[in-house]
């Protein structure tokens, strides 16, 4: 069976993540917070 | 709404450094800029290594809360380097991802060509099978032909994997006169091999 080249291959242009991924991380970095206290950092995440 | 605009229409010239410094400052759009600029290189990367876009997926992410994380806690000290530095991570995670998974990357085959087809497992097929069956009878007929004493060192010694310490108690030889005769055995079959023209491999 001959290949068909005119086809592209189906990933050829969705090499990046998902949207959902990147909102996420958007989101996570938002509700990340850093607070030292003594010379210790603590992480709270508030959703 | 007219400075966010100007900010990401300018976001183009902003060196990583600049934006990794506004970030660590507070200024989460600048985040986005860095993750929407090195997305791409860095998936691909990823998905080079491990062959599976879920498992991309997972590792893209864990290395951005990696990023996120090491950037909020103020511990970022690689000024100007902000790819390799998060190239880095993702290598790490990466070698994370099969170490706990201890397997090889998985192949997807797609469209007519079969990865399988290309690698074995090893085994013979039929036509190997019976090249291979050939010549071990071939080498049988072969040793055959050798004089007694080279034929019993090199069967004990190859056939029935005995040390020469062992040939030399069974047969009331030295282990040296042993090793002589094994020598003489093999010389002797190359010889065999090449008057007869025999052709031993598979």
């Amino acid at each position: 069976m001959a290949k068909i080249y005119s086809e592209k291959p189906s990933n050829s242009h969705t090499f990046k993540p998902k949207t959902e991924t990147i909102n996420f991380l958007l989101n996570y970095s938002k509700a990340l917070k850093v607070s030292v206290y003594k010379g210790l950092k603590f992480e709270s995440v508030i959703n | 709404m007219c400075a966010h605009k100007s900010n990401v229409m300018n976001s183009k010239s902003i060196s990583d450094a600049i934006l990794v410094s506004q970030y660590i400052k507070g200024d989460e759009p600048s985040l986005s800029v860095l993750i929407k600029r090195h997305q791409q290189r860095l998936y691909s990367f990823i998905y080079s290594k491990v062959y599976d876009r879920d498992v991309t997926e997972d590792v893209f992410q864990d290395t951005f809360i990696k990023v996120i994380r090491t950037l909020k806690r103020g511990n970022y000290n690689e000024e100007g380097k902000f790819l390799p530095w998060v190239m880095r991570i993702a290598h790490n995670l990466v070698i994370d991802h099969f170490r706990k998974n201890n397997r090889m990357p998985k192949f997807n085959n797609s469209g007519d060509f079969d990865i399988f087809s290309v690698l074995s497992d090893g085994a013979l097929n039929a036509e190997g099978e019976l090249v291979k069956s050939q010549i071990v009878q071939d080498i049988r007929d072969l040793v055959e032909e050798l004089p007694e004493e080279q034929k019993t060192v090199l069967v004990m010694r190859m056939y029935n994997d005995m040390s020469f310490k062992e040939i030399s108690e069974n047969t009331g030889v030295s282990i040296n006169t042993a090793l002589g005769r094994m020598r003489y055995a093999l010389i002797n079959l190359r010889k065999l091999i090449e008057t007869h023209n025999i052709i031993l491999t598979n």
